[in-house]
């Protein structure tokens, strides 16, 4: 009697718990049902919002105020909970609910591979990052200790006492004011990085942290525990993967483009065969172009090209017959007759048209998919250059297109820094000739699109591309992925977004 | 001296006698055991022999001091390591689910290897050491030391001279013994100056500020470098090693040296004419400004092997061991006399035997307690085992082994007491 009357306010109470703090480590997962949708809802949300922490971190200096104020946007946009802003309780609650949920269903997303790990990961911490900082002195020292992590600050009789080995070990701690910066005790255990390159004064087995040196250890912490989570989250996926509702989702979380997708041929014609040659070198994304010269070349593709490069040509507006003729006028210069082609190699273009089997209309690869999925082999030629082509030959490649030898450098730093679609970007600069982009990369044909519009292309093209534009554009915040739009009615929205995902995971 | 009769060729011979009436195995099992506070410590600890003829056994264990006593008194290992306490008995390590068989915990050591300071030693090279570069080890280990007690809040360290060329350092502390592999890089990172190998002549740059364990440092150094580097070394009497220091300071001051040193040969007054340069270079230069302290570390500052601290499972030499080459006991070194530590007195494996045999002044006071153990027979072997220890040079090393370990003790009993208040409560 008296139990049963218990056990529900034991339940609320430890949600009520969990969710009285701002920021968490995400050390324990969600204990509750949820249905389908909210899963797909709170998983593709929080996905948005990584991928604004990504372009964002690209595009701007991390933590300054474009960043703050842009990344504030997008979290009270997303529905997640802000930091330092007081909203009614139960508000507050549902958000870090969703926060809570939503961060590990992506970690089941995302813990397959390497590359999904590496950027999840860096993501996370970011956001984290960008989170912990608005914390205030007290709230911060409050999730410390929450943490388990017993970092104390120092009193100021101490901080007096060791005002000079503190002012001399700390980069962080000259210049400024030893009575305005806390200082926290840690075991050095916690700060190996700073022990290491003797950065910190230690005393006793403790280093003396100023506060700014904190954070990185907080997010040092974060970072390997996240770490070692997914780990462990990889070795589960088996149990995860057999809910039928779940696998095809999450698959397609990992692989998913958000924005725009050239599924709808908008100039079904006005390219000619003839121009594709000069297009290659004007107009062509740097993976296409090698396509296209290696189609040339070897009068051949194997299939990851001939999917990835048929599709970017059905994108710009190539018609099935264009593409038919095109395909077979090169093969047949090759080793493949005429008879074969038609056979063999033309089913497959018609199936990329919707026209064979399931009658699917294939969607171009966007810039993720060309850039996760499917790495070339030895005699591919698909995927994108900046991620997957050895540096030296990109180098090669780039400096026999003409870029200038500055222009080569800048695209490896950030090739470096796998900043892929940004290398990419910068090829378009350079090879345009255009100061900044205005648009940031994430699909193939949106280059080819954009550069038509530099270029000036015909009337038509123009138009056509401010059609497309024009969504993207009303967004005017620079660096967002495309495929704001605002207007449109949310669960039309994640149905289109639903459909989007479906096609990617098709074309696979 | 008699420890210069050592003969390699004794060995076989000298070995058995070593290890059933001299190695001290009590002490030794009461350290590897600290104190039974975690369950099969010593029973999870892998030790490796190098027995005769080169050969090599590794996941050697035993489950208690009688076990390793037999062992040992069988195997006649020439040359005894340590490693790491593993999460099974390394013997039976093949029988582990691979994977499962994990270094969990190993103190942490430090290796101070003379060969290291080749290039600005000149009285010895490679495998020899002598009296004047004895020193650097001193130094050596004064500033380890320190930093180790002071910086990382280490109390329980045993020093330990390796039997020919270096010493070594095991810091047996609870929290020592628990760091993870990038803890001890990072510390022993934390505790390296000297970058750079063959290819590279400056080896030391400091820049502003001056972190103060480098300040610390720097005191201990210019406390030793007069005598040591100066005059032992001679680092500035001869042309040679004179042009060795000047490629260490600035261009420009290396040419006014030059001249300045074609007049003046004493080496004090040649090396405060460097202190005097550098004096000026710190008030109008932001780089270089430091390049005399430079110098003094380049000379005297401790090189240590990382890749030998890094390692949980890295096997080091025991204390207690022979050197098969010197015959020489890893004895631990006192740090109350450090100075006064001098390698060539270090008993030797021969010395030690022919002492067993040799009467003791005291012979009385053994027979009186000779008297006194008559009741226990059962005992009786043991303490006449003790006691042959106590015959030799080997005495005054394991007693200082024992201050150590009762150091340690303390912290042991309070851990078990809590363990079994903990087992007290429901």
């Amino acid at each position: 009697m008296q139990f049963s009357s218990k056990k529900p306010r034991a339940v609320t109470d430890l949600k009520a718990e969990l969710y009285s703090q701002p920021l968490q480590f995400y050390a324990q997962p969600p204990l509750e049902n949820i249905s389908l949708s909210e899963f797909e809802s709170f998983a593709v949300d929080r996905l948005k919002l990584l991928k604004t922490v990504e372009n964002l971190g690209v595009s701007y200096v991390k933590l300054n105020d474009d960043y703050l104020k842009k990344l504030d946007n997008e979290i009270r946009t997303l529905n997640f909970p802000q930091v330092g802003v007081s909203l009614d309780a139960k508000d507050q609650t549902e958000k870090r609910r969703k926060d809570h949920i939503s961060h590990f269903i992506l970690r089941l997303a995302y813990c397959q591979t390497e590359d999904l790990r590496r950027w999840f990961i860096q993501q996370e911490v970011d956001l984290f990052k960008y989170r912990f900082k608005k914390l205030d002195s007290g709230e911060k020292l409050e999730f410390l200790h929450k943490n388990n992590l017993q970092y104390n600050t120092i009193s100021a009789e101490e901080k007096d006492n060791l005002r000079e080995k503190l002012t001399i070990s700390s980069y962080a701690a000259s210049g400024v004011k030893l009575e305005e910066q806390d200082f926290y005790k840690v075991p050095f255990q916690d700060a190996l990085d700073l022990v290491r390159t003797r950065k910190v004064y230690l005393k006793e087995g403790y280093a003396y942290i100023p506060h700014n040196e904190i954070v990185t250890i907080v997010l040092n912490d974060f970072r390997t525990r996240l770490s070692k989570a997914l780990a462990l989250t990889a070795r589960s996926l088996p149990a995860v993967h057999s809910d039928e509702r779940l696998q095809p989702l999450l698959n397609h979380l990992s692989h998913s483009y958000l924005g725009q997708d050239y599924s709808v041929q908008k100039n079904v014609g006005k390219i000619s065969l003839e121009q594709i040659d000069s297009l290659a070198g004007k107009s062509f994304p740097l993976c296409m172009r090698q396509l296209h010269q290696a189609l040339r070349d070897q009068h051949h593709l194997r299939h990851g090209g001939r999917m990835q490069y048929g599709l970017f040509l059905k994108g710009i507006g190539l018609s099935l017959e264009q593409a038919l003729q095109f395909w077979r006028m090169e093969f047949i210069r090759g080793k493949v007759d005429a008879d074969k082609f038609d056979k063999a190699y033309a089913y497959s273009i018609r199936h990329m048209f919707g026209k064979e089997g399931k009658r699917a209309d294939y969607t171009p690869y966007s810039c993720m998919k060309v850039i996760l999925s499917n790495p070339p082999s030895q005699g591919d030629y698909h995927g994108c250059p900046f991620r997957h082509s050895d540096p030296e030959l990109l180098k090669q490649k780039l400096q026999s297109y003409k870029v200038s030898p500055s222009g080569v450098s800048q695209i490896l730093e950030l090739v470096k820094g796998m900043h892929y679609q940004l290398a990419c970007q910068k090829y378009f600069e350079l090879t345009h000739n255009v100061e900044d982009t205005s648009f940031s990369l994430s699909h193939p044909n949106q280059y080819f699109t954009e550069s038509q519009k530099v270029l000036g292309g015909g009337k038509d093209v123009k138009r056509e591309t401010d059609t497309l534009q024009r969504p993207q554009e009303s967004s005017a915040a620079r660096g967002l992925t495309a495929a704001r739009e605002p207007a449109v009615d949310e669960s039309q929205h994640l149905a289109e977004i639903t459909k989007n995902l479906e096609t990617d995971f098709q074309d696979a | 001296m008699p420890s210069s009769d050592y003969d390699p060729a004794c060995l076989p011979d000298l070995l058995p006698l070593y290890y059933r009436r001299l190695f001290p195995f009590a002490q030794y099992y009461r350290w590897l055991n600290y104190g039974g506070v975690q369950k099969n410590y010593f029973q999870n600890r892998e030790f490796s022999f190098t027995l005769k003829d080169d050969i090599y056994v590794r996941y050697q264990s035993f489950s208690s001091q009688s076990e390793l006593e037999k062992e040992m008194q069988k195997m006649n290992p020439y040359k005894i390591d340590i490693g790491a306490v593993y999460s099974h008995r390394p013997n039976q390590h093949n029988t582990v689910k691979s994977g499962s068989f994990q270094a969990l915990e190993k103190e942490l050591v430090f290796d101070i290897d003379m060969t290291d300071y080749d290039d600005v030693r000149s009285c010895c090279s490679a495998a020899d050491i002598c009296s004047k570069c004895w020193t650097l080890m001193t130094i050596a280990i004064r500033i380890l030391d320190r930093s180790l007690r002071q910086d990382f809040g280490f109390h329980h360290l045993l020093w330990v001279y390796s039997g020919r060329r270096g010493v070594h350092c095991w810091v047996c502390d609870e929290a020592a013994r628990k760091l993870s592999a990038a803890a001890r890089s990072a510390v022993a990172e934390y505790l390296s100056l000297i970058k750079g190998g063959e290819e590279t002549v400056k080896k030391v740059v400091l820049t502003d500020p001056i972190h103060p364990f480098i300040r610390e440092s720097l005191t201990v150094v210019e406390r030793y470098f007069p005598q040591y580097a100066l005059q032992d070394q001679n680092i500035l009497g001869r042309k040679e090693s004179e042009e060795k220091v000047l490629a260490l300071v600035p261009e420009d001051v290396k040419k006014e040296l030059q001249e300045i040193f074609q007049e003046e040969r004493n080496p004090e007054r040649r090396w405060r004419h460097i202190e005097a340069q550098a004096k000026k270079k710190q008030t109008t230069a932001k780089k270089w400004q430091y390049f005399e302290k430079e110098i003094m570390l380049q000379y005297c500052y401790p090189r240590l092997d990382v890749n030998v601290s890094k390692g949980v499972n890295h096997l080091l030499k025991s204390p207690f061991s022979v050197h098969p080459k010197t015959g020489r006991i890893s004895v631990p070194i006192d740090l109350k006399d450090v100075e006064k530590f001098d390698p060539f007195a270090v008993p030797t494996i021969s010395l030690i035997c022919e002492e067993l045999d040799r009467p003791k002044a005291d012979e009385d006071e053994a027979k009186s307690e000779d008297a006194k153990e008559k009741e226990n027979e059962q005992d009786s072997a043991e303490k006449r085992k003790i006691r042959d220890y106590k015959r030799t040079s080997l005495a005054k090393y394991v007693k200082y082994f024992d201050q150590f370990l009762a150091g340690m003790a303390d912290s042991w009993k309070g851990k078990l007491r809590r363990q079994s208040d903990l087992q007290k409560e429901f």
